[in-house]
């Protein structure tokens, strides 16, 4: 049985003449693979999934892809010499092998380090200060106290940077001296990593890491086959495959030199794509991205394989591509650059007032200023009297002016984004650490991508989903099959033992199928009956080419018991495995696959049939085909693919009542959900096969344009098929997505999904993750031309208004609600090609903002993010996209928040992300629990950090007038610096990563309360200002009173300095826990804390006997005049403010505030409150639903 | 041939594949459970409740009230006698220049008389008090060596101090702008005949005596030069026994101050007569400085100040109405706390 084939096999390779063919194997059954293989995670038969088109980022790789056809110019060429790195490196020196991740050096590290540090603008302004306090004439501080705080910084950072960096040379230093078999002088000896050249030829075994990219010459299959994993390099788990050339594959470099040249791009980023061609024995062969295995994969399931290293070390497509995440900027933070220029504004004004008082004080005196004891102009002492500091009058004011900027510098909190930098480690921290947002299914914890964004998650508007992985499993799973216009959609679960007995004897072990699948026991009994039945043919036919039509890769998986083993199917798409697993459950296993034949288990009957040719699947034909020459020598193709291009391909004149009837079935599929696909099939005559081996021998081997010529071999051979049925594969919707859109949507979010699936699967997800419901108004853009976008548009749009004129009239508000709000759009890709980027776009907009629902369907990936710049350019409301494939990447970097779930598609969507997460339901949490609380927690942190620096200033500036406007403090420097450092640094800090407004259980039970952040009512202009006017009056508090109380007495500049400092510190304390919600043991640490380390930080300056206020402190403390000036001063401060937060809390609570109240009294009043409960749950089913 | 070679391989990649799909099993992220990592540590929730708003200021009124009631008692417990003298005791005929007056060596000497208009326990206070005086000008609080003054090693020390630095090349102990302009007016009290002791010791704090101002380090050309700024000093006596300089180098917070002169020890009667024999040395003419003498007895809360009384009784009193108010608030406007139908989405259908 065995025998045929491989003659026919030989005998085609012998009638084999092209000079510069590849193995014919590999190139008819895996040649086109390389553009798939490029497309990471792509499903095969995208247009019936969620995946159409091309994806933005895919698109230039297949134009790479087309363009490895053409020649490559000499100049932009790489050349390298096989098995001869001297000659290779002679010309130019390539990169060697050794890595460097690492930054800096020892000698780099402080200027570079340095240099980095001070990319922040707020770091200059420091270190402006600092210097132009070391001006003599602006001396306002001691050198050590003006540049502690910036050096603290900036000795912090390095430290934790250079820490970072010895982690990251050590690494370095690992991965350069592992050792690798290179070949020298025709053998192979152990080298380190470091030191391979390009050219050398290298041997890498099972389950080692490449040490760099390298052309694979050979392997220990005999086809030429080897199977890498590239989990490190996109995260996928499935094994890939990749081949080494047929004219290489005899050649033993030990014995004979093995020359050759090999001509290659130069270094780029592109992990799927390479192209180059290899000229050897006078030979030119063409190489693609299947003939390159790059650095960090890890080869598996081959024995070992031999390569030339083409790019070394830094030039490899790994460390190309080892970038970070893209940094995006909080709206928040955007928000408070207003709130800075004002501060700024005011500085500038202090400063100013501070300067013209200086001036008229000075015009005023000018007489005297020789004369007075505390001024002395002159130096008398001198023979020649001589100006004494006096640098004319225009001059002192100027200084004056530079040393109020200095005075008052911390106007401007600068610890603010050191605080905000802290604390948004912190709210990472417990993200991250949320049991919530842990997905066990894929041990996935939550990621913080980006840290400077978590607040933004409480202020979001819109979300922007994907279908496919993100709102579903993305794990398909075969549901039903229509077979020659018979429906087999059992949906009766049998019971287990008939189809989980279904397993194949392979050595001396059981091998069953690693997946179970529902079977319909009608189908199955179809099959049992075997040749009696009618359809047993058609059946048959349809599950070969479920199981042969695929580019699987079977697996055997070792169990604990040795007798049973299982079949695991590895292949790029979840569809294909789900239609081979089905094969497998209906009798049909595919055992085997090499790159010539395949082995199938065909009702316990061992077959092998050959591969003959393979037509990838591409997104013009959306489907693939599969030539296969039968035990029986007859050769049949199967094509399976999406319904749209089949029923273009089928034969329609031979079997009408099929077509209708499967028509029908895939009809009523999709509304349920499922994902269809249809597949046919014909017999090829020899003439018809010789025909096309010719052309499909004649594409492959092409030069120029071999996509192109292929998929026109293709076309030619996919047509007049027969149909045999379509299958149904179910994309389960993820756990919880329903309750998770549906508390989405009562938080006000407006959820979008965009999808590549066809419009009625779309919709019927839409339905079963209840986005969609019945009492909605659907309008669908189906539109095939401008008119009739524009057309339908404003057509939409007209119902649009007249049902919100209906419910603004004020018959019944309940109708208002419903209806006002409940309007769902579906719009397809094919009508947003003639909105987006035409002014049409701003009606689609209009339309959109007033649905509540809107689905697109068919869209493409760069279609999603014009969708989301649709909405994020046109108002200032938050966006975010969640997704989680590379067609998603686009979207992701498009929206505010980029959210990626981390699921079977690989890893571009979440190394696109600003965070990722195992599950779409995690968004609830995230946004509703965490982004609230981050956002209110940062939003407070913000004002409270203006305030806290604002009163301190105030203090400093009221006491000006007291000093003849030159700027002395009585507050000591030093606690001027420990201020924003010591004495109130930490409680902002703590309160911003803990304090919680709210329970997590509250948050959950009212979406409704996510509004706040929607609102911006944590931080605004008018809270702004109104905090600001609170400051002028606490700092007038804080100032006046010891003011008045120790005016005309013996006080000393220390002593009061020293009150002014703890009244200010106290207050600016209290003030902060009269706001905390949640008093733990940390708030109290923290609060009381800082109070008890400014006292004793205090009375340590103070007791340091070469400061001019030496035992101030402890004086003053002695008398009760100082305690009571305390007493009051933070009593009377405060008032105010509490009066009107009582009143405000009283007269119009917010919701937060209400709900607060009612978490903290239900328990105390259960059972008289339980009504309480009930007419609260009542509003979580309110008309919203 | 290619079903053997399949067999091995794919039973190790079974085997990795195992060891991988264990693998996670076993070292599973899932977060550890604690508290604190789930936000969950215990906490107290204050709730501004009516009854905690209305205690509150309570609690600070029946506080405040008492307190500023003590205070201006004790302020008004306090005797106060003030007299200024920087024009009464120029003579008459050098009015119209005081400055040449102050700088010239005309005997300075000048007679105050003061009455004792309440009885006035023992100690009583001597106290001078400077007006539109500086002592806070940035150019004069840092001229001055801290170092120098505590310890004879560092007596060369004299950074700082400029313009009153170096003499001839020699430092000048106690250096700076401060110490040159030590005040140098005298007071002398008698009461009729009976000539009242005025006890100069201890009127600066111990703390700088004992560990600011050396009891090794003696003045040294202090006033020697061109210009005087004021007192000169006992060449003898180290300076941590020149307690008049002590007093005077705490530089006073405010433009107007009152420093420290001495104390009488006896008690003085309503009605005594008090003579000052004064003597007019220092110069704050050129910045028309005014110069009061103060003599004052003491309370507990220090001088005489009735500020302090009064914004207590102030915000005791606010605090009172506050309560009084909110508890009509309360009583006129209730709201139940936490009732659901406050709530936005319950109050405006749309929900926004």
């Amino acid at each position: 049985m065995d025998s045929p084939s491989p003659i026919m096999f030989d005998s085609s390779l012998n009638n084999e003449i092209t000079p510069s063919s590849n193995s014919r194997r590999s190139a008819s059954a895996h040649h086109s693979r390389t553009s798939r293989a490029g497309s990471t995670g792509e499903v095969a038969f995208s247009d019936l999934g969620s995946k159409p088109v091309l994806y933005g980022s895919r698109r230039a790789d297949s134009e790479v892809y087309c363009m490895s056809q053409k020649e490559i110019n000499e100049e932009d060429a790489r050349f390298v010499y096989i098995n001869n790195p001297v000659s290779t490196n002679d010309k130019f020196e390539f990169a060697r092998n050794s890595i460097r991740t690492a930054k800096y050096s020892v000698i780099s590290f402080l200027p570079r380090n340095l240099f980095k540090q001070f990319h922040r603008v707020a770091y200059i302004y420091f270190l402006i200060i600092a210097v132009l306090n070391q001006l003599p004439q602006l001396a306002v501080f001691g050198r050590g106290a003006s540049i502690l705080p910036l050096a603290s910084v900036l000795l912090v950072t390095a430290v934790k940077d250079a820490y970072e960096d010895w982690r990251r040379h050590r690494a370095d230093k690992i991965e350069n001296n592992r050792l690798a078999w290179v070949l020298v002088d025709g053998q192979f000896q152990q080298k380190s990593w470091k030191d391979i050249q390009v050219g050398e030829i290298i041997k890498v075994e099972a389950n080692d890491t490449l040490p760099c990219d390298m052309v694979l010459l050979s392997t220990s299959d005999p086809t030429g086959v080897a199977y890498v994993q590239t989990i490190n390099l996109d995260g996928e788990s499935n094994l890939k495959t990749r081949y080494a050339k047929q004219e290489t594959l005899s050649k033993n470099p030990e014995n004979g030199r093995f020359t050759g040249l090999i001509k290659c791009e130069k270094p780029n980023r592109n992990i799927y794509g390479f192209h180059g061609n290899m000229e050897i024995d006078g030979k030119r062969l063409s190489l693609g991205p299947s003939n390159i295995i790059l650095r960090g994969c890890d080869l598996k399931n081959t024995a070992s394989i031999l390569g030339v290293a083409v790019y070394c070390g830094a030039e490899t497509k790994a460390m190309l591509n080892s970038s970070g995440a893209p940094s995006k900027r909080s709206r928040l933070e955007t928000r408070m650059n207003l709130e800075i220029t004002i501060l700024s504004l005011f500085l500038v004004a202090l400063c100013t007032v501070t300067s013209v008082c200086a001036a008229v004080w000075l015009r005023r005196h000018r007489d005297e200023l020789d004369t007075m004891p505390f001024y002395r102009r002159k130096d008398y002492n001198e023979d020649e009297p001589e100006n004494y500091n006096y640098y004319g009058w225009g001059m002192e004011i100027f200084f004056t002016f530079l040393m109020a900027v200095i005075v008052f510098q911390i106007m401007i909190p600068i610890s603010l984004y050191i605080s905000m930098e802290l604390v948004r480690v912190g709210q990472a921290y417990f993200m991250i650490r949320d049991a919530h947002m842990y997905d066990e299914a894929s041990n996935s914890r939550f990621q913080c991508r980006a840290l400077n964004i978590n607040e933004d998650l409480g202020q979001i508007k819109y979300v922007f989903s994907d279908k496919t992985g993100t709102l579903t499993e993305n794990k398909m799973e075969f549901q039903c099959a229509s077979i020659w216009g018979v429906d087999y959609s059992g949906r009766k679960v049998t019971s287990g033992d008939e189809q989980a007995g279904h397993s194949v004897q392979v050595g001396e072990a059981t091998v069953s199928p690693k997946m179970r699948v529902k079977v319909d026991p009608k189908l199955l009994q179809a099959l049992r009956g075997g040749k009696m039945s009618e359809d047993f043919e058609h059946i048959r036919d349809f599950f070969l080419a479920l199981a042969a039509c695929n580019t699987i890769v079977p697996l055997i998986v070792d169990t604990s018991d040795p007798c049973v083993k299982l079949m695991d199917y590895q292949g790029e798409s979840p569809d294909e495995q789900a239609l081979a697993y089905a094969a497998a459950a209906y009798g049909f296993m595919l055992i085997e696959r090499t790159s010539g034949h395949i082995v199938i288990d065909v009702l316990g009957q061992r077959q092998r049939f050959n591969v003959l040719g393979l037509h990838e699947f591409d997104s013009d034909r959306k489907r693939m085909s599969v030539i296969l020459g039968f035990p029986d020598k007859s050769v049949k193709i199967f094509v399976k693919g999406a319904d749209t291009s089949m029923f273009t391909v089928i034969d329609r004149a031979s079997s009408m009542g099929i077509i209708r009837a499967t028509e029908g079935h895939l009809h009523s599929y999709s509304s349920l959900g499922l994902r269809t696909l249809v597949v046919g099939m014909r017999e090829l005559s020899d003439s018809e096969f010789e025909q096309w081996h010719s052309s499909f021998e004649a594409a492959s081997t092409a030069l120029i344009g071999r996509a192109a010529l292929l998929r026109k071999v293709a076309t030619n051979v996919e047509n007049h098929l027969s149909l045999l049925g379509a299958s149904a594969i179910e994309d389960k919707l993820q756990e919880g997505v329903p309750e998770a859109i549906e508390a989405l949507r009562t938080a006000a979010i407006k959820v979008w999904v965009l999808t590549g699936d066809k419009q009625e699967t779309a919709i019927s997800i839409g339905y079963s993750s209840k986005l969609l419901t019945n009492k909605m108004k659907q309008f669908i853009v189906n539109s095939n031309s401008k008119e009739s976008c524009r057309k339908s548009l404003s057509d939409a749009l007209l119902v649009c208004k007249k049902l919100n004129n209906v419910s603004e009239t004020p018959d019944n508000e309940e109708i208002s609600a419903s209806s006002g709000s409940l309007v769902a759009l579906i719009i397809d890709g094919t009508s947003l090609v003639y909105i987006l980027d035409s002014e049409l776009e701003e009606q689609l907009f209009e339309l959109a903002s007033k649905c509540s629902v809107v689905l697109c369907c068919r869209v493409a990936p760069l279609q999603k993010a014009g969708i989301v710049a649709l909405v994020k350019n046109r108002t200032a409301d938050m966006t975010l996209s969640i997704g989680d494939g590379a067609n998603d990447v686009s979207m992701i970097q498009m929206a505010d928040v980029g959210v990626g779930i981390s699921g079977q598609e690989g890893r571009q969507a979440v190394m696109a992300s600003d965070f990722s997460m195992g599950q779409f339901r995690f968004l609830v949490p995230l946004l509703l629990v965490h982004g609230h609380w981050n956002y209110q927690r940062m939003g407070y942190m913000i004002i409270y950090n203006f305030y806290r620096n604002a009163i301190f200033v105030l203090v400093l500036f009221w006491y000006v007038p007291f000093t003849a406007f030159t700027l002395t403090t009585a507050i000591n420097e030093w606690n001027s610096v420990l201020y924003s450092v010591i004495y109130t640094a930490v409680p902002t800090v703590i309160v911003g990563v803990l304090d919680k407004d709210l329970r997590r259980k509250t948050l959950l039970k009212y979406p409704q309360l996510y509004g706040a952040g929607q609102r911006r009512e944590n931080y605004n202009s008018k809270l702004f200002w109104l905090t600001m006017i609170d400051t002028l009056w606490q700092s007038v508090v804080v100032f006046f009173g010891p003011f008045f109380a120790y005016r005309i007495s013996s006080i000393d500049a220390a002593s009061i300095g020293d009150l002014w400092t703890l009244g200010v510190v106290i207050l600016v304390n209290l003030h902060l826990a009269m706001d905390i919600n949640r008093w733990n043991w940390l708030m109290h640490a923290a609060i009381w804390g800082s109070i008890l380390a400014t006292f004793v930080s205090i009375m340590v300056i103070d007791a340091i006997p070469i400061l001019p206020g030496y035992w101030a402190i402890f004086e003053s403390a002695k008398t009760g005049l100082f305690w009571l000036c305390l007493l009051g001063v933070v009593v009377a401060a405060l008032i105010p403010r509490f009066v009107v937060k009582v009143l405000y809390q009283h007269c119009s609570p917010c919701d937060i505030q209400i709900a607060k109240e009612a978490e903290k009294l239900k328990p105390l009043s259960r059972g008289v409150a339980g009504s309480v409960g009930v007419e609260m749950s009542a509003i979580l089913d309110s008309p919203r639903r | 041939m290619s079903n053997d070679n399949a067999a091995p391989s794919s039973s190790s990649a079974a085997a990795n594949g195992s060891a991988d799909s264990a693998a996670p099993r076993r070292n599973s992220k899932r977060p550890k459970y604690s508290k604190f990592t789930q936000q969950e540590l215990p906490a107290c929730k204050p709730i501004l409740t009516p009854g905690w708003v209305i205690s509150a200021f309570l609690l600070v009124s029946v506080i405040f009230v008492p307190i500023g009631v003590a205070s201006l008692f004790a302020s008004r417990d306090v005797v106060e006698v003030v007299d200024r003298y920087e024009t009464a005791c120029i003579p008459a005929q050098n009015r119209t220049n005081k400055v040449a007056y102050i700088q010239s060596s005309a005997n300075k000497i000048c007679v105050r008389t003061l009455t004792v208009p309440k009885r006035m326990k023992a100690p009583i206070y001597i106290y001078y008090e400077l007006d539109n005086f500086y002592q806070n000008h940035r150019r004069y609080v840092k001229s001055r060596n801290d170092m120098q003054l505590r310890s004879n090693s560092s007596q060369d020390d004299t950074s700082n101090c400029k313009p009153e630095d170096l003499i001839n090349g020699t430092a000048i102990v106690p250096c700076g702008l401060i110490a040159w302009s030590l005040f140098n007016d005298t007071y002398s009290f008698s009461r009729g005949n009976e000539s009242l002791n005025v006890n100069k010791k201890d009127i600066s704090w111990k703390s700088d005596r004992d560990h600011k101002f050396g009891d090794n380090v003696f003045p040294k050309n202090f006033q020697s030069g061109g210009l005087k700024g004021g007192g000169s000093l006992n060449e003898s006596k180290p300076l941590s026994e020149q307690e008049d300089l002590i007093v005077w180098m705490r530089t006073a917070a405010l433009p107007t101050f009152r420093k420290l002169y001495g104390r009488i020890e006896v008690d003085l009667n309503r009605g005594d007569t008090i003579n000052v024999t004064l003597g007019n040395h220092y110069n704050t003419y050129s910045f028309n400085g005014k110069k009061r003498l103060v003599l004052s007895t003491t309370s507990w809360l220090g001088g005489k100040n009735d500020f302090l009384g009064i914004a207590y009784l102030t915000v005791g009193g606010l605090c009172l109405f506050l309560a009084v108010c909110f508890i009509i608030v309360y009583l006129v406007k209730p709201r139940r706390l936490g009732d659901p139908s406050y709530l936005s989405w319950n109050r405006s259908p749309g929900g926004r």
